[in-house]
């Protein structure tokens, strides 16, 4: 086995890093513990919190890349580049069918040619993995998916049980309380934090994940696409995509946005207008357009150049990479704007004039007294944006220009579905899953990046 | 006519439950001026909202009636509640540059007041509106009426709030700080005003103020607000001639004046209590001279001494009263006498000149210059306060700001200022970061000088750091300790945050900042006008015990007549860019020359404390 740490893969590792750093950091810092302890301090928040971090799981353990090595030979390995995701999804990546079928199908979707005794004909075929496992499926079906879909939620319950009495050791050792009193302060929701609310939504996660493995290991639970690929192993791949596009590029955005914003803001002058101009600039190019160019040119670099990249996911990683990175160059403007603004207010702020008074060097200015004070805008734009980035990737896959055809995306699922959607009997899955994934994604990290701007923003109302 | 009884307003904050105002009663009669006075957090704004039932989400009338004539307004539903306010009940705000909505023209304004609240419609609502701008001193109300707000100063906006007030003829008026964000001469005519017009109308007035002298001024019965009670209520002459409550009474030895000049001002130690606690004892009893243990462990009630007035504490009692214990007069030390101002100039300002530019077109090029400050020339000895005062707009914070080089790059800075052998205007890198370590400033708004996301310690450490580079970290500490010392602040102080303090502490924390690098000149921009009186006597004190241990020079830029005659040994007022009349303090407030300082000082409202006629109180 060799461990394989694509671009991509290096990005989301080094944000977790900074993530984990910048907790600590806020632990020492009393005034901002304090900010982000409200920010998770209303149900939403940390239910919208809960959500995002069990996709957040999904995405990282897609990000452990490795390549086995092919039996028998040293120091050879295979040129397929797998993922620790795709090892708990094996059953669900191989179990390929030949085309089309409905979510839980035991049969295609549409009739295929055939010999039935001898003769010639179309028919609904069985599914070479889905239901394989029924005799008489037409009788068995519904028992068989009941019941399964009955013990997944047992599952699901025993595992929101087990968490929750997990909760309730800990909350009674902590406040040196009896389990009795623990728990009833906890379904009271008297314990300060919205601990209820989090376990509510685990439970729910847990019952959804709980029905879906159990229907998993013997149904394609989500039904399959043209190819025949398992559409629940597809979107939980496309999961990571979103995640690297909405962190990495913002990753992008905020330096170039930051440092721009402040200077122009600061300095005025003829820095300012030069930024202002750039800004302006950038901002009359369709973004579309200037995205596809660079695709395009992106494309041509790395067909000329196969040396570097030697395997087919380091082709798409690198793809994903630039895309990211053209993303985050095009859609720095908005939050510029926003800190030059802020910051031509802040300059005349008082403190800033004690610190010319003293002859504080422009410098230290910009770094120690301005930077800090814009952090809270960085932070609301930072969440704000990045579920306007994922978007952003399912209109560009859709258009063609996004990430490679072969990765799997919101956008390209999206794509796929709209040739889908025209055909007579509707396949109406793909949509109904991307959407689904997608909107889930999109309105956690929505609701939860607006209780960070109620917490961090200083005119937002503190009831 | 307006009756409040035992009015308890909580606010759900998220420290608990805030009773920002608890058990107050008082009655206003038609006709009749009742201010009600305070320090920030007493709860009089608080009281006001609840009378109009104006609360925030979060705060509710709690117990108590707030009655009306008949009606009881504690309990209306909102629907009535909304005939009674802007109809019966107006209100006028501190700020009018917001009350206004800037898109809509104040006529169009007017006339929806007035067609919501009256039978008037059309052509006669206008008439009536171009009346009442009349009646409230706008001159050409026929022209006026279709100005919009931006064209009209904040004393002719806070006229248009008043005449939308009371264009609907209400029955009580209350004026939450009308006239705090305005300068003194205009504060004068919109008081007049008031009182012209509640005399004319025989309207109820709530004056809500935190400025005794407009007290003194305008109103006809006082009652003293401290955390959320009413500590003192009484006819204005009662209350003047012989205030009682020993809060009150030090809240008037706070005011600084002339006639303290020689000692420190009774600043009152400690700061209100936190209104989310519950109260065994007198709320004022940590702070008094006179707590006994009585106070500490028993509320006292509120005691009638006749004629209406009564006082909340246990000195007044029929039996078994609490001595008095008055507050010790604070000499200076040495006293004024013993001030050593040098003969030599410390700073020297010839012809200063400030003019910021206009751009404009395509390319911004500059096209005109508007001119801040014209042609100033003053000189300042080494522990000397010159006071520099005018209204806003004055250019008196320009001057500041430009003999501090604070303004190269924004605006054009003529003329000359020495500081000791620099010439400041042509100063380089190098001087200018010598003449920075001689000259230092301290802001207005204790909340805004502060960088909110440093510690303290960083804060006094900054400039230190930036201009004594050559002294190493532990010498920087030592420094960083002693200046807490100076300004009376505990070590702890730090590592905590700005955000932790209270404004007067704030403001200690500036002056500190400012005294880190020595120097022998600081410019205070009006380092008071944000503080309540009580934390403003403790930093004109620390401010005066300053100037007598360092030997340190002032320029005091302020439109607080009372600071500078207590602070002040020269004083040079300032109006619209100029310097109109320079002198020695003492000559110069008791005979002004120009006719400008006459109207400004006689425009100051003032508190005479004493047994005299209440008619002597009021102005000519």
């Amino acid at each position: 086995m060799k461990i394989v740490v694509l671009w991509t893969d290096w990005v989301v590792l080094l944000v977790l890093l900074g993530t984990l750093t910048y907790g600590w950091k806020v632990m020492r810092q009393p005034h901002l513990a304090v900010t982000w302890r409200k920010a998770f301090n209303t149900a939403t928040g940390t239910s919208a919190a809960t959500v995002l971090a069990v996709f957040l799981v999904i995405g990282l353990l897609d990000s452990l890349h490795y390549r086995p090595a092919i039996a028998g030979k040293a120091d050879a390995y295979a040129t397929e580049t797998r993922s620790v995701l795709d090892d708990i999804l094996h059953q669900q990546q191989t179990g390929r069918e030949r085309s089309y079928s409905a979510p839980l199908a035991y049969q295609g979707y549409e009739k295929e040619a055939t010999v039935i005794d001898g003769q010639a004909t179309r028919a609904y075929l069985r599914l070479q993995h889905g239901g394989a496992h029924l005799d008489q499926p037409e009788q068995q079906w519904a028992a068989d998916v009941l019941l399964r879909t009955v013990a997944g939620v047992g599952l699901g319950l025993l595992l929101a049980a087990a968490a929750t009495a997990l909760v309730v050791l800990l909350l009674a050792r902590k406040r040196r309380q009896g389990l009795g009193m623990a728990w009833r302060s906890l379904r009271r929701g008297q314990v300060g934090f919205p601990l209820r609310a989090v376990l509510l939504t685990l439970t729910v996660l847990a019952v959804l994940a709980g029905v879906m493995t159990m229907l998993a290991t013997a149904y394609h639970v989500l039904g399959t696409d043209r190819v025949g690929n398992d559409l629940l192993y597809v979107v939980l791949k496309s999961i990571r995509t979103a995640l690297v596009i909405g962190t990495m590029s913002t990753l992008v955005t905020m330096p170039i946005a930051v440092g721009l914003g402040i200077c122009a803001g600061y300095l005025r002058g003829w820095v300012d207008e030069a930024i202002q101009y750039v800004y302006t600039v950038i901002n009359s190019i369709p973004y579309v357009l200037l995205i596809a160019a660079v695709v395009l040119i992106l494309m041509v670099f790395i067909d000329n150049h196969p040396d570097l990249f030697p395997t087919s996911a380091e082709r798409t990683d690198a793809r994903l990479f630039f895309l990211c990175i053209i993303l985050g160059m095009t859609s720095w403007t908005e939050l510029c704007r926003l800190i030059r603004g802020e910051v031509i207010k802040l300059r005349e702020a008082e403190y800033i004039q004690a610190a010319q008074a003293f002859g504080v060097g422009t410098w230290r200015i910009l770094s120690v007294h301005l930077l800090p004070n814009v952090m809270h805008l960085i932070l609301i734009s930072m969440v704000i944006n990045f579920s306007g980035l994922v978007l952003a990737e399912a209109v560009l896959s859709y258009v063609g220009i996004g990430v490679d055809p072969s990765m799997q995306s919101f956008g390209t699922l999206i794509n796929t579905a709209r040739l889908e959607l025209s055909r007579e009997p509707t396949i109406w899955w793909t949509l109904a899953t991307a959407f689904t994934f997608m909107f889930s994604l999109v309105l956690s990290a929505n609701l939860f990046s607006d209780a960070i701007r109620d917490a961090f923003d200083p005119r937002a109302t503190h009831k | 006519m307006l009756q409040l009884d035992q009015l308890r307003t909580e606010i759900h904050s998220s420290q608990g439950i805030v009773v920002a105002v608890d058990g107050v009663s008082l009655a206003i009669q038609p006709g009749e001026t009742f201010a009600l006075v305070g320090e920030s957090g007493s709860g009089k704004s608080v009281t006001a909202l609840s009378i109009s039932r104006l609360l925030p989400d979060n705060a509710c009338i709690a117990a108590g009636d707030v009655r009306l004539d008949d009606a009881s307004l504690a309990d209306l539903p909102e629907s009535e509640m909304r005939a009674y306010r802007g109809g019966r009940i107006a209100m006028i705000f501190q700020e009018p540059a917001t009350s206004l909505n800037a898109v809509m023209s104040v006529g169009r304004q007017l006339v929806e007041a007035i067609t919501t609240h009256t039978e008037l419609r059309g052509a006669a609502a206008r008439a009536k509106a171009v009346d009442w701008l009349k009646r409230v001193g706008i001159a050409e109300p026929e022209r006026r009426i279709d100005s919009y707000p931006f064209q009209l100063s904040g004393g002719q906006k806070q006229r248009v709030m008043i005449a939308m007030a009371l264009a609907t003829e209400p029955a009580l008026l209350i004026a939450d700080e009308p006239t705090t964000a305005l300068d003194v001469t205009v504060q004068k005519q919109i008081l007049d005003l008031l009182l012209d017009l509640q005399r004319e109308r025989g309207m109820a007035m709530l004056l809500i103020t935190h400025d005794l002298g407009v007290v003194s001024q305008v109103a006809d019965r006082v009652g003293i607000m401290y955390a959320g009670e009413l500590v003192e209520l009484g006819s204005k002459a009662a209350f003047f001639s012989k205030p009682l409550h020993p809060y009150a009474t030090r809240l008037l030895g706070a005011l600084p004046d002339v006639d303290k000049r020689g000692h420190l001002l009774e600043a009152i130690a400690g700061s209100v209590p936190p209104l989310y606690q519950a109260f065994d004892g007198c709320r004022f009893a940590p702070r008094c001279y006179s707590a006994t243990a009585r106070c500490r462990g028993e509320i006292p009630p509120m005691y009638e001494m006749g004629g209406g007035h009564g006082v909340r504490c246990f000195a007044y009692a029929p039996e078994a009263a609490v001595p008095l214990v008055l507050p010790p007069l604070r000499d200076i030390g040495a006293g004024r006498a013993a001030k050593q101002l040098g003969d030599k100039a410390l700073l020297t300002v010839e012809n200063l000149r400030v003019r910021f530019p206009i751009r404009s077109g395509l390319l911004q090029r500059v096209s005109g210059h508007v001119d801040a400050v014209h042609e100033v020339s003053f000189s300042l000895r080494p522990g000397e306060t010159l006071a520099l005062v005018g209204e806003s707009g004055s250019g008196k914070t320009t001057t500041g700001k430009a003999i501090l080089q604070l303004l190269r790059g924004t605006a054009v800075v003529d003329g000359q200022a020495m500081l000791g052998d620099i010439d400041l205007m042509r100063a380089g890198k190098a001087e200018l970061k010598r003449a920075r370590r001689q000259m230092q400033i301290i802001f207005q708004d204790p909340f805004g000088s502060l960088n909110p996301r440093m510690r303290v310690g960083e804060i006094l450490a900054e400039g230190i750091q930036s201009l004594r580079p050559e002294l190493d970290l532990a010498e920087r500490r030592r420094r960083v300790d002693a200046l807490l010392e100076q300004v009376s602040l505990p070590q702890s102080a730090l590592t905590r945050f700005p955000h932790e303090f209270s404004g007067g502490q704030r403001q200690r924390i500036a002056i500190a900042r400012a005294l880190a690098v020595e120097p022998s000149l600081i410019v205070c921009d009006e380092p008071t006008s944000a503080l309540d009186v009580s934390v403003q006597a403790q930093i004109l004190n620390l401010l005066k015990e300053l100037q007598q241990q360092l030997g340190v020079a002032y320029l005091f830029i302020t439109h607080n007549i009372g600071v500078v005659e207590y602070l002040a040994d020269r004083i040079a007022v300032m109006q619209a860019g100029r310097i109109v009349e320079t002198g020695e303090s003492a000559s110069l407030l008791t005979a002004p020359q120009h006719a400008y300082t006459r109207t400004l000082l006689a425009a100051v409202p003032r508190v005479v404390v004493g047994e005299v006629d209440a008619e002597v109180l009021l102005p000519a």
